[in-house]
């Protein structure tokens, strides 16, 4: 049976605990404030973009010499992963979240006979996989998020990296795995396709949506005609790489106020558990106390009784 | 003739400006246009220069943001601009532009390797568009 003091002392390292898990959770709350802030920032950017992207590609008939990151290589043997987490853990299941749908898509992909890399972008998402898909990995960037602000070049290194491995022609399909921000209670994993091009409404349709979507464009009719300046395959070819940079900045945006966000909610968590504890360690030391009281009574008692 | 359009301006850190103008002008990377109420709907790429928006007619003095390259996107009732880099000129300092520029052709006399010497020149031509832009042209 413990003593009194190993009571204390439990009872001390769980208050130490709690202090922390506290101002974690009152960090992770300031952080993210920043952090929706800036994500909300981006977001006119990155609509305006897609819509007008969706908008030419709609009057772009596809041909063979259209941009590849519209058109595709003509295959889909080669898929590339993003997978999106944080640099850093004590956030609650959101890092595992990312990394199971990871696991979904590889293990979907390959029963296809697909072949698959990965690029990971923070940390913590690299250490989960490196165990098992350690030789799929190519490349990882860390510790992007470790800075207040999320600066849109560091967004655009990716994509260029990205970039020199598609013009080397390494894949046929690119997709980002990352952790939607919905609100402070809800971060969705997400899986949004990247390279060839596709507009976010389209992306439930399957893999041949691509023909049936010019066909039926081309039936409805835009509605008003367009015209470009220069060429649509000049803007075409400007357009699709900045599309790819704002599309993974606004990934690495949700991932940062998701990972807040769960932070908060883990250490929210946690702050509430340490105080239940200490409350059943309480009530626990008491019993003890009072159990060693009445002992050295009835032992003074039975002394005096004797004599 | 109070017919209006509306212009947003956004960059990827955040929506500059969002509002009706009489008319926008626009460096577009086949020439400067300008834009009003009822334009044709326009796809174009943009280069460096210096976005000027008429509030109300086209006489009074327009607000004039600087911007590095992007697109712009019109619509007969709505003209937005997604651009890589935008300043507005007011908030531009052309004594800070000048030592600026001073450093960066010291720094180019310093630098070696090819890469550093394109670097630095390309820095050159930004800064040089933006005392352009501060001093009015």
């Amino acid at each position: 049976m413990p003593s009194l003091r190993d009571y204390r002392d439990r009872i001390k390292s769980v208050k130490s605990t709690r202090k922390i898990t506290s101002a974690m959770k009152m960090v992770a709350a300031s952080k993210l404030r920043r952090a929706q802030e800036q994500a909300e920032a981006s977001q006119p950017y990155a609509v305006s973009m897609s819509d007008m992207l969706a908008r030419l590609a709609e009057n772009v008939i596809l041909t063979a010499s259209s941009p590849k990151l519209l058109a595709g290589t003509g295959s889909n043997n080669r898929h590339l992963l993003v997978l999106v987490t944080a640099d850093r853990g004590l956030c609650g299941g959101f890092n595992a979240y990312a990394v199971k749908m990871l696991r979904q898509k590889v293990v979907s992909l390959k029963q296809e006979g697909k072949d698959v890399s990965i690029i990971c972008v923070g940390r913590k998402g690299r250490d989960i996989i490196r165990r098992e898909y350690g030789s799929m990995i190519i490349e990882s960037f860390c510790d992007v998020f470790g800075k207040n602000v999320i600066e849109f070049s560091q967004a655009h290194a990716i994509s260029d990296y990205i970039r020199t491995l598609f013009d080397a022609g390494k894949f046929d399909v690119c997709s980002v795995i990352y952790n939607e921000f919905k609100s402070v209670l809800t971060q969705t994993p997400t899986t949004q396709q990247l390279i060839p091009f596709r507009a976010p409404e389209k992306q439930e349709k399957g893999d041949d949506a691509k023909t049936k979507d010019s066909a039926g464009a081309k039936a409805k009719g835009p509605s008003s005609p367009y015209s470009f300046e220069p060429g649509e395959e000049e803007i075409l070819s400007k357009l699709l790489p900045r599309n790819l940079s704002v599309q993974i900045y606004r990934a690495m945006l949700d991932s940062s106020a998701g990972e807040q966000a769960a932070r908060m909610t883990a250490m929210d968590n946690a702050t509430r558990n340490a105080g239940d504890m200490i409350n059943a360690l309480t009530l626990q030391y008491n019993r003890a106390r009072q159990a060693y009281i009445t002992k050295e009574l009835i032992e003074i008692i039975s002394g005096a009784e004797a004599v | 003739m109070s017919k209006k359009i509306h212009f947003d301006l956004v960059s990827p850190e955040k929506k500059l400006v969002s509002e009706d103008v009489r008319m926008a002008v626009i460096p577009g990377d086949e020439g400067t246009f300008g834009v009003m109420a009822g334009h044709c709907s326009l796809v174009a790429s943009l280069g460096t220069g210096v976005i000027k928006l008429y509030k109300e007619d086209e006489k009074g003095t327009p607000e004039r943001i600087f911007i590095m390259g992007g697109f712009a996107d019109v619509t007969p009732d709505k003209c937005s601009v997604l651009a890589e880099e935008a300043i507005p000129v007011s908030s531009m300092d052309k004594g800070r532009l000048e030592q600026q520029l001073r450093d960066l052709n010291e720094d180019l006399g310093l630098a070696k390797e090819k890469e550093d010497k394109a670097r630095v020149k390309k820095q050159i031509g930004i800064v040089n568009a933006k005392i352009l832009a501060v001093s009015g042209q």
